[in-house]
């Protein structure tokens, strides 16, 4: 699905990245500890996360993500927002809860970029 | 930043203890140098993710580091030299979920004892040292094509 649809479905608000809404995306990981979106995430996935800082900025571009949502209507700071038009990489902003925002995007086809850790300590 | 005849690429780069804001310039710097080399990208994934993970331990640990970056045929070695603390007791700080990290560090989304499990397990080879009262030193090596 085209970033623009992921908009639409989560009533978001464009924060940065209004002229790349054609990217596509298929998957999704969401996460407010940055080391376990580094553990898991992969690259092309949407980021969901309630962390506002410029480390989610840096943690997206680190692995490749599509796009940042950010949920429960948090806002970014403009240090996050200047760094995220540096790296080119969209925020979009949600009202919805990360539980809501995860569910409606599951139901219109975005899968989780990994659908259960391989083992008990978790990693790749 | 030096260069040699042999490497395909080498440089160091610093960073600055204490500072949040700077964690994972070096990262950026070091994924967009691997990039124009030619490296694949999840490669140069795995090098961002443990440089970053080691960038996020100097700012929240540290007083400062040194990360030297050398970039040969088939291989990527990042080391990172610190001044600081060092760490008492590697098994402990090795083992997942163990953290000594304060408010600060977890704010930022960090801080819950995964850094050092993480630069472990993206890395083809890791091997970490530590003084106490002088400081810790990674070398992180990934292999690649």
């Amino acid at each position: 699905m085209k970033l623009r649809e992921v908009k639409d479905i989560l009533e978001a608000e464009v924060i940065v990245g209004d002229d790349i809404l054609d990217l596509e995306v298929k998957t999704a990981f969401g996460a407010d500890l940055m080391s376990d979106v580094l553990a898991f995430a992969k690259a092309g996935s949407l980021l969901l996360t309630g962390l506002t800082n410029t480390q989610v900025i840096r943690t997206a571009n680190v692995l490749d993500i599509a796009a940042i949502i950010l949920v429960r209507g948090k806002k970014p700071s403009s240090e996050t927002i200047a760094l995220a038009k540096e790296l080119k990489i969209p925020i979009l902003a949600t009202k919805y809860i990360l539980f809501e925002t995860a569910g409606r995007l599951y139901m219109k086809g975005i899968v989780g970029c990994l659908p259960k850790v391989e083992n008990t300590s978790g990693r790749n | 930043m030096g260069e040699t005849n042999q490497n395909l690429y080498a440089g160091n780069f610093n960073i600055e203890g204490g500072n949040f804001n700077s964690a994972g310039i070096v990262s950026t710097s070091i994924k967009s140098i691997l990039k124009k080399l030619g490296i694949p990208g999840d490669i140069v994934r795995k090098a961002a993710i443990v440089s970053y993970e080691a960038e996020i331990n100097v700012v929240s640990y540290a007083k400062k580091a040194v990360v030297i970056l050398t970039v040969d045929p088939g291989i990527v070695n990042i080391e990172v030299i610190d001044e600081g603390p060092g760490i008492p007791n590697i098994d402990l700080a090795m083992q997942e979920g163990y953290s000594t990290a304060d408010q600060k560090i977890r704010e930022m989304g960090f801080g819950a004892g995964m850094g050092l499990c993480n630069i472990k397990n993206y890395s083809d080879a890791f091997r970490i040292t530590s003084e106490v009262g002088k400081g810790t030193h990674l070398k992180m090596t990934i292999q690649t094509p």
